[in-house]
């Protein structure tokens, strides 16, 4: 007779990412971040998941992509304990945490109403000023936010 | 992005400010010549600002440079619904420098990378204005004959007053000394305090514009302090007086100390003042000029001192 495997609570994978150690909060901005409403393979996505480390936490198992470093990277603001498992036949053949960049392009919004990035059709640009907690500075108008509160476009 | 631009005065180090001073310095002896021969500056002022835009007008008039350009932005095509991006694509067709102030904050800055002609900064809402510090500076400068070591005491609207804070990081490189002197409401930024404590700055911080601050200043640097600042009217009417400077406090000033004002200036430093030696918030403004003749000329690459006079 065999235990019940209660912690396996996602299907596994055959190919693709797994993106672990999501805060049950940022699952569904991450979703936004890598554009999953638009991914043409499987996708899933579990929330308040138990987890020894986060209390609850989210994972995301996008099947038959594999992310470059850069995409995911740009998560590491409001995942930045996430960890990136590449999965190949059922593998896991690389696993590594996410690591925020140096600048955030694109994907965070001026909190700065009078800020011009919130007048111009043009990219945001946040420089990361500190890492523990996460501060980034608006490289136009000089505002700072914290990673946490920052406004996913 | 041309490198000659001037969006902040965090953008440029000791020696760049130095530099700028000296070319202040030569300016003053030298308002009026063809240096700007031949060259065209667009003045785009997407925010009217009567003052600085004369000051800018007027150092390229000086220097023999023609000016292009707007003073309000009713009378261009931002009126219509034009991008900035667009306008400054645009302007950069004709001129061989952008001068610009905009009513939103960073515009400065991104202007600089949609362009390759120079472009300074003339104020970008409450966020950078570099024309301004320089002036400061070079007011500190002349008046008293080094930049170096000196005691700063800025009182009024610290919390909000971007002057004061341009000026703050600028002094960085000059061992300054500051006493900060502003009602609870206004006082300084706590990120601007932990600014000068990385940079061993000392400072004091009071709520009292005291006979013995003043007497410890060799600048004493006065700012605006505005009503709409205040969540409590009352508060604003029972502090507005402390701050206000009248000519019998500076009986116990420094014989070297000066008052500076960035101006306008409302009821901050009574008119009794102004007849006093030590106020010098009208010839500062007069150092706009050089000091912005030598923006100018540094943004377009020519250098005073080696061109035919």
């Amino acid at each position: 007779m065999t235990s019940p495997k209660t912690e396996l609570a996602v299907a596994a994978l055959r190919n693709g990412t797994v993106i672990d150690h999501i805060p049950s909060e940022a699952v569904f901005a991450v979703v936004k971040i890598l554009g999953l409403e638009s991914a043409t393979t499987a996708v899933t996505i579990g929330c308040r998941l138990q987890s020894a480390k986060l209390g609850t936490k989210g994972i995301i198992k996008v099947a038959d992509v594999e992310y470059d470093a850069d995409t995911l990277n740009r998560i590491a603001l409001i995942a930045p304990n996430a960890v990136l498992n590449i999965i190949r036949d059922y593998e896991v053949v690389e696993k590594r945490p996410v690591r925020l960049p140096d600048v955030v392009e694109g994907i965070v919004r001026c909190d700065n109403p009078k800020c011009i990035t919130n007048h111009e059709p043009m990219r945001t640009r946040f420089d990361v000023v500190e890492r523990d907690p996460v501060v980034i500075r608006c490289r136009y108008c000089n505002h700072s936010v914290c990673g946490a509160d920052a406004r996913i476009k | 992005m041309n490198p000659n631009s001037l969006v902040s005065i965090a953008d440029i180090d000791k020696e760049q400010i130095l530099g700028l001073l000296e070319r202040a310095r030569y300016f003053e002896e030298h308002p009026n010549s063809r240096m700007l021969d031949g060259k065209v500056v667009a003045t785009l002022f997407f925010e009217p600002s009567t003052r600085t835009r004369l000051s800018f007008e007027t150092a390229v008039n000086r220097l023999g440079g023609r000016v292009i350009g707007f003073s309000d932005p009713g009378t261009s095509s931002s009126s219509k619904g034009e991008t900035l991006k667009d306008t400054i694509k645009m302007v950069s067709n004709y001129a061989d420098l952008i001068v610009m102030r905009h009513y939103l904050e960073g515009a400065a800055r991104y202007a600089t990378e949609v362009t390759d002609v120079p472009v300074i900064n003339a104020g970008d809402g409450a966020n950078q204005h570099p024309s301004q510090t320089m002036l400061d500076l070079y007011s500190i400068y002349k008046t008293q004959g080094r930049i170096t070591d000196l005691t700063v005491t800025m009182v009024g609207d610290l919390k909000y007053g971007r002057t004061v804070h341009s000026l703050l990081m600028a002094l960085k490189y000059f061992r300054p000394r500051f006493n900060f002197v502003a009602a609870p409401e206004l006082a300084m930024p706590a990120e601007y305090e932990e600014f000068c404590r990385r940079e061993g700055i000392p400072f004091t911080k009071t709520t009292d514009f005291s006979p013995e601050i003043i007497a410890d200043s060799d600048i004493i640097y006065m700012t605006r302090v505005q009503r709409e600042r205040f969540t409590d009217p009352m508060e604003y009417e029972r502090v507005k007086d402390r701050y206000t400077l009248h000519n019998a406090m500076l009986d116990v000033s420094k014989p070297n100390c000066r008052v500076l004002h960035p101006l306008p200036r409302v009821n901050e430093i009574d008119v009794d003042v102004d007849d006093n030696p030590k106020a010098y918030y009208f010839e500062q403004a007069r150092n706009g000029l050089y000091a912005r003749q030598a923006i100018i000329t540094r943004a377009l690459g020519i250098d005073p001192l080696n061109v035919e006079k």
